[in-house]
């Protein structure tokens, strides 16, 4: 047994590509990476000389998995940087609009990522010839979530309506409430769905982690909030870069982030569940507690069933937004050009995206950093990684590696994300 | 946590998806496509697909559907591989197509990006340029879009099986934008408005939403850029904002290309 490696040399069921190396030697882990070998594409390089009207566009294109998430940090750090105040009904179309894309992400990573790995399918093609139901169910919730995304935004990927100031059109009452009967549909599955989550096998296995999530006075967030965590960090956006570093290792195009002084931090779902119970609605809270579920939840694994209440969450909320809706006066508001620094830190369905940016006089950027939830995550998953393996041990070669693939997929990675991430290799 | 079911050997066509520099979001239209996916996955055998399975089964392949663009020597090498391997390669999206945004890198000094994006630049291994699969290997197909547009992805699919010529227009998105009676804002409010010179695809989205087409899609058969450049020169756009209109996600297609170029010289 001494000596083991394992190694996955392409990460599945994660958007985007990486590797991941364990070195085993007797019981004790030697070694963990996750590397990253996806190309950097420098998007922070490039939007330099861009116009700030031009960021929502081309920062959607880092992922095509939460191109939404990149719009909306891009477009409230423009807005910080510019000095200006959107309408109350564009911040409310905003909130549904990320609703649709938490719906979606969380549908497909829930049904057709995350799931095969408990039900023991290599993917969700396999799983569909025994358990069609569940994934023509997951295919219409993921439809749903697209529909909202398609409504707002014109298309599910990449949307087009999404401007600094507002959006360039927005829906009427009758398109919103004609969401609705979906929304209800949606809503009662993403209910069951909880329940479903909850029977899995989940195995023993719980750290002790730092949560940083967003928490806002009123709501479950999304869009706005202070920036906190269980260990005593209550932030502005613009401190962000105060209290997170970004470090460089080899084995990844990545950029690795920690908490100065501390180290690995978690984000996502289990972070913005931890954090932020008191906030969901009345709905979801009692969901979690029917399915026994309550924070802090320690066990990354159980993650699954968090991201299914923040599914009742996404459709609640939305049903919300839709019954409350009144047609901003301007779908936007006028944003002349001028000099600026602005900082924005949004909950992407993964995690939080933080995006600053620096302006001239004729609005173009200056200079641009955008930190990715997936290279948040990435130093906690090795954590994880170097924890759980020691777990296996005795476990055969296949079966090993299997479950070190569903810990890193507990995260959702997001690889295309993190590059601006995966490989599995363990060696015993 | 053994597999219960393993596919392959079916005899059905066998079908891969490759991924180099991108944003997986034109991988992710096939699984997007909520109404078809199983229909699809019925007729077909899904090799390989990284994304979606952690199945992963040698070549050779049908049909291969590659999305991004080559950014690295690895990359170069292995879409070499990828097309040895397969009878049909379509790229998929403008960064397989065109280079995609990570192509604005082609104008500019790498070295000085890598030294902007990371702390320790000998760590970053990559090319000068991002250039387009077609620039490495014969392709089969090029299927445009920033993102792809799902449907126009089943139906490329559906016609290569059938061995008929896929239904994917050429024109413009004005025609689309016709065909749907949107009012023109590039004549009407003065819009700066890529659609005249952008290839259809995406239902003329922006105009229908009151923008101006960025052209996404990269350029129609024929387009006529330089009687666009004159109009938008017309409306009072700059020339730094057409090089940029025309420097996006089909930056390195070569008409957007010249044209970019020919504006920055004004």
């Amino acid at each position: 047994m001494t000596g083991r490696t394992i190694r996955v040399d392409t990460l599945a069921r994660v958007e985007g590509e990486g590797s991941l190396y364990i070195k085993m030697a007797g019981d004790r882990v030697a070694d963990v990476k996750l590397k990253i070998y996806e190309p950097p594409r420098f998007f922070e390089a490039f939007l330099r000389g861009r116009h700030f009207s031009e960021a929502p566009d081309i920062t959607a294109r880092i992922c095509g998995i939460c191109p939404i998430a990149y719009q909306m940090s891009a477009v409230h750090a423009m807005e910080r940087a510019l000095g200006i105040r959107i309408e109350p009904a564009v911040r409310q179309l905003r909130r549904l609009f990320y609703c649709g894309e938490w719906i979606e992400s969380h549908a497909l990573h829930i049904y057709m990522l995350h799931a095969p790995d408990f039900l023991g399918y290599e993917d969700v093609i396999a799983m569909a010839a025994d358990h069609r139901d569940l994934v023509e169910k997951a295919l219409r919730l993921k439809k749903i979530g697209n529909r909202i995304m398609c409504v707002l935004g014109g298309r599910e990927i990449h949307p087009i309506s999404v401007a600094v100031g507002g959006f360039y059109k927005v829906p009427t009452k009758f398109q919103l409430q004609e969401l609705s009967d979906d929304l209800e549909w949606a809503l009662q599955t993403s209910l069951d769905t909880v329940q479903w989550t909850a029977g899995l096998d989940f195995p023993k296995f719980e750290q002790d982690y730092e949560f940083v999530a967003l928490r806002h006075p009123e709501e479950y967030p999304l869009n706005e909030g202070r920036l906190v965590s269980n260990r005593g960090l209550d932030i502005d956006a613009a401190e962000y870069e105060d209290h997170f570093l970004e470090q460089h290792v080899k084995h990844s195009n990545a950029l690795h982030s920690v908490v100065r002084g501390r180290g690995s931090y978690l984000v996502g779902p289990l972070a913005r569940f931890n954090l932020n119970f008191d906030r969901l609605p009345a709905v979801a809270q009692e969901a979690a507690e029917k399915a026994r579920l309550k924070p802090p939840v320690k066990n990354p694994f159980r993650s699954i069933v968090v991201r299914a209440v923040e599914l009742v969450f996404a459709c609640a909320e939305a049903l919300r937004v839709i019954r409350e809706y009144e047609p901003p006066a301007a779908p936007k508001v006028e944003v002349p050009n001028r000099a600026g620094v602005g900082q924005a830190i949004t909950e992407a369905p993964r995690g939080i995206l933080y995006h600053r940016y620096a302006l001239d006089d004729h609005g173009l950027i200056l200079t641009a950093k955008i930190v990715p939830p997936t290279s948040q995550n990435q130093r906690r998953i090795e954590d994880d990684l170097r924890e759980y393996a020691a777990q296996l041990v005795a476990w055969p070669q296949d079966e090993a590696t299997w479950k070190c693939e569903q810990a890193i997929r507990n995260y959702d990675p997001c690889i295309s994300c993190a590059t601006h991430f995966l490989k599995l290799t363990i060696e015993r | 946590m053994s597999s219960k079911r393993k596919s392959g050997g079916t005899g059905k066509p066998r079908i891969a998806v490759f991924k180099f520099a991108s944003c997986d979001g034109c991988q992710l239209s096939l699984l997007d496509a909520e109404d078809e996916l199983l229909a699809v996955v019925g007729a077909v055998d899904i090799a390989y697909f990284p994304e979606a399975s952690r199945k992963m089964l040698k070549g050779p392949y049908d049909i291969a559907l590659v999305e991004g663009s080559i950014t690295t020597h690895t990359d170069a090498q292995r879409i070499q591989q990828v097309r040895r391997e397969c009878k049909t390669l379509i790229t998929i999206g403008a960064c397989a197509t065109a280079g995609g945004i990570q192509a604005l890198r082609n104008w500019k000094d790498v070295d000085e990006f890598i030294r902007v994006v990371y702390a320790t630049p000998q760590f970053i291994s990559t090319l000068k340029l991002s250039t387009p699969i077609a620039e490495h290997v014969p392709v089969d197909f090029e299927l445009r879009g920033c993102p792809i547009n799902k449907l126009q992805l089943v139906e490329l699919i559906t016609a290569t099986l059938a061995g008929r010529k896929p239904n994917i227009p050429t024109y413009s998105v004005c025609i689309e934008c016709k065909r749907k009676g949107n009012l023109c804002i590039a004549v009407t409010r003065d819009s700066a408005c890529l659609g005249p010179v952008t290839q259809a695809g995406c239902g003329a989205l922006c105009p229908s939403f009151d923008r101006g087409c960025y052209g996404c899609f990269g350029p129609m058969e024929s387009a006529n850029t330089a009687a666009l450049v004159n109009h938008l020169q017309y409306i009072g756009q700059t020339s730094d904002q057409n090089v940029r209109a025309f420097r996006a996600f089909n930056a390195w297609s070569w008409q957007f290309r010249k044209a970019s170029e020919e504006c920055e010289r004004k």
